[in-house]
């Protein structure tokens, strides 16, 4: 456990897990897989010693079934892995979804399909916020941007989970993940999510009635009105929003990039605005729920508007989406397999100003 | 009731409700082990079953106990997911052949070697009940199913897995037993493994597992009557009767040792 306002040098991935540590998570369930090892081995170290659960599962399959075995009980709980055990993992995560229980999986992601590299990629953004597993369901998607974010949003990861009970990614990339930056730790806090019995959670029935916790609805019509319950839900997540707006109140054209390449973008929009170019940065940190509200109301405001990812382009239809009524948005893709820095982003961001170099 | 006290009645922690299943399944007998063997430990109020994808998955209609359901054989990774989480609770799987043999095998394996304190009952009738009767892990040589009309052909699908061999011999396992319902001796013989399998988990020793062989008359296109004769000339001399491993230093239970 950390103490209120240590501050240390970490990498990202253990800043999620002292994150983790210090919000109250009792299990983690965890496996191999590059670039998120330290997760585990971090976990693996520090969990017995407090008393918690730390299990190396047989596979990222079993792994997200633990999860959702100690979601059942109502046990703040975690999952990490990378883009193809976190594909693993989605059987799990949507089970979890229409179980309606409340876990955390954290998505160190690197390169794809398939294989990739384990370098930092944003390829995975459809499958964490469009519901990455089968059937109709969401989950809420926190991007950090920097390893104190990464701490920060692990704790909130836990308490958006059990104020919805529904599962919650916490989707990063290498740069995150691997990146040593100087972090407060302290603020995140175990709140009443582990007491014994929240109303609907397995504790063994003792003297009540018992409960059962299911995503099958058989009879006609159940199914129906159990997903539209979840549509009102995943609505009422837009409350919990998250965003950046770095200098977008005179920018002509706002760059919306989330995670590692917001934070990269940033740089690119500081350097550029020394040189007059009137360009700002619209990060969302809720990937799901998307910021869609606040772009419409930039759009609105006569803004143009450039998404920079680190893929082929799948943010991108969010944005358009979000500021359709006004405007609309043009694509920057780094490819993964390259290191982005600041300098990449310059060309794309001058062609959407207009400007010719 | 006139004339002498009741012979058979209703476990507590079963449900008051009709049957489903179909006209001699035996699932019921099954469950109805499970739900005494429950009552007996005083299990009820602090029992989490684990559904699992199948028939088996109804359990949670007739036993009166804290649920979830599982992902298709993911039973005994989420049993110890629970198990870890609320190490007071007795938790325990009801899985059937296709789930726990096929699809669910490495969860069942590694869940028994690292010895989780959770107890797996296993439904054993050697095909897939509720998706019509198609080829499991443990259909025997030559039954035909609806993915394997002409027969199991031991040389195209291979021959039918013996689980509760594979689990006694993990290092994990404190019970591992094959039991049958074909006949009332066999029920009594099985109500005992089921009972050992629930005790082992509960005196730390480690995970416990039955095989409980049972009939699918439906999809093995008999009666019941002629599916229960199945049982005793067909399955158990391939599948032998008894206990295979047991950390709890007693005799095998009455009826039950390991035959050859």
């Amino acid at each position: 456990m950390s103490t209120p306002g240590e501050r240390v040098l970490i990498k990202g991935n253990e800043a999620i897990c002292r994150g983790a540590v210090d919000a109250g998570c009792q299990c983690f369930f965890g496996y191999p897989i590059t670039p998120q090892n330290d997760i585990p081995e971090y976990m693996s170290k520090v969990m017995p010693n407090l008393g918690r659960v730390f299990v190396q599962a047989e596979s990222e399959v079993a792994a997200a079934n633990m999860l959702l075995g100690a979601a059942a009980c109502g046990i703040r709980a975690m999952t990490s892995s990378s883009s193809p055990g976190i594909s693993l993992k989605q059987e799990a995560i949507s089970y979890m979804g229409g179980t309606e229980l409340p876990a955390v999986i954290v998505n160190i992601s690197r390169g794809g399909p398939g294989l990739g590299d384990i370098g930092p990629s944003q390829g995975d953004y459809y499958q964490a916020v469009k519901g990455g597993g089968h059937g109709d369901y969401r989950q809420f998607v926190l991007a950090p941007g920097t390893v104190q974010e990464a701490y920060d949003l692990i704790g909130k990861a836990f308490d958006l989970a059990f104020a919805y009970r529904n599962p919650v990614m916490l989707l990063g990339d290498a740069i995150i993940g691997q990146m040593m930056e100087p972090v407060t730790l302290g603020s995140n806090k175990e709140t009443e999510s582990n007491s014994p019995d929240l109303g609907w959670n397995l504790t063994g029935k003792g003297q009540r009635d018992p409960r059962l916790l299911k995503s099958l609805h058989l009879t006609d019509g159940a199914l129906a009105g159990h997903n539209l319950r979840l549509r009102d839900k995943y609505a009422s997540m837009e409350k919990d929003v998250l965003f950046e707006n770095f200098l977008v109140d005179d920018a002509e054209l706002i760059v919306v990039a989330f995670g590692s390449i917001g934070r990269i973008a940033k740089s690119t929009i500081r350097k550029m605005r020394a040189s007059g170019k009137k360009v700002g940065l619209h990060r969302p940190i809720t990937l799901f729920p998307f910021p869609s509200r606040e772009l419409d109301k930039l759009a609105a405001a006569g803004k143009r508007f450039l998404t920079i990812e680190h893929n082929l382009g799948q943010m991108v239809d969010d944005v358009r989406l979000a500021v359709r009524k006004h405007a609309d948005s043009d694509f920057y893709g780094q490819m993964p397999g390259n290191l982005p820095t600041p300098e990449d982003f310059e060309q794309p961001i001058l062609a959407a100003l207009g400007v010719n170099s | 009731m006139k004339n002498g006290k009741a012979a058979f009645t209703l476990p507590g922690v079963l449900a008051d409700i009709p049957t489903h299943y179909c006209p001699g399944c035996q699932h019921g007998v099954a469950q109805r082990l499970v739900a005494e063997c429950l009552d007996e430990l005083a299990l009820s109020e602090k029992a989490i079953c684990i559904g699992s994808i199948g028939c088996s998955v109804f359990i949670y209609n007739y036993l009166k106990v804290d649920s979830v359901e599982a992902p298709h054989g993911r039973a005994p990774a989420v049993a110890t997911g629970v198990k870890r989480a609320r190490p007071e609770a007795a938790v325990f799987t009801y899985q059937g052949d296709g789930d726990l043999a096929s699809i669910g095998m490495a969860e069942t394996m590694h869940c028994a070697n690292r010895g989780e304190r959770v107890t797996i009952v296993f439904v054993n009738n050697t095909v897939y009940g509720m998706t019509g009767g198609q080829m499991a892990p443990t259909t025997m040589v030559g039954q035909r199913t609806t993915t394997c009309p002409g027969g199991r052909c031991a040389d195209n699908e291979g021959e039918p897995i013996k689980m509760t061999e594979i689990i006694a011999s993990l290092g994990g396992t404190a019970y591992a037993a094959r039991v049958a319902v074909d006949s009332v001796k066999h029920v009594r013989a099985a109500k005992k493994a089921v009972r050992r399998a629930f005790e082992a988990p509960l005196n730390n020793l480690g995970l416990g597992f039955v095989e409980i062989l049972a009939t699918c008359p439906t999809n093995w296109k008999m009666t019941p009557v002629q599916a229960n004769k199945r049982i005793s000339e067909e399955l158990i001399p391939y599948f032998p009767l008894g206990t295979y491993k047991n950390l709890m230093g007693e005799q095998a239970a009455e009826g039950t040792e390991v035959e050859g």
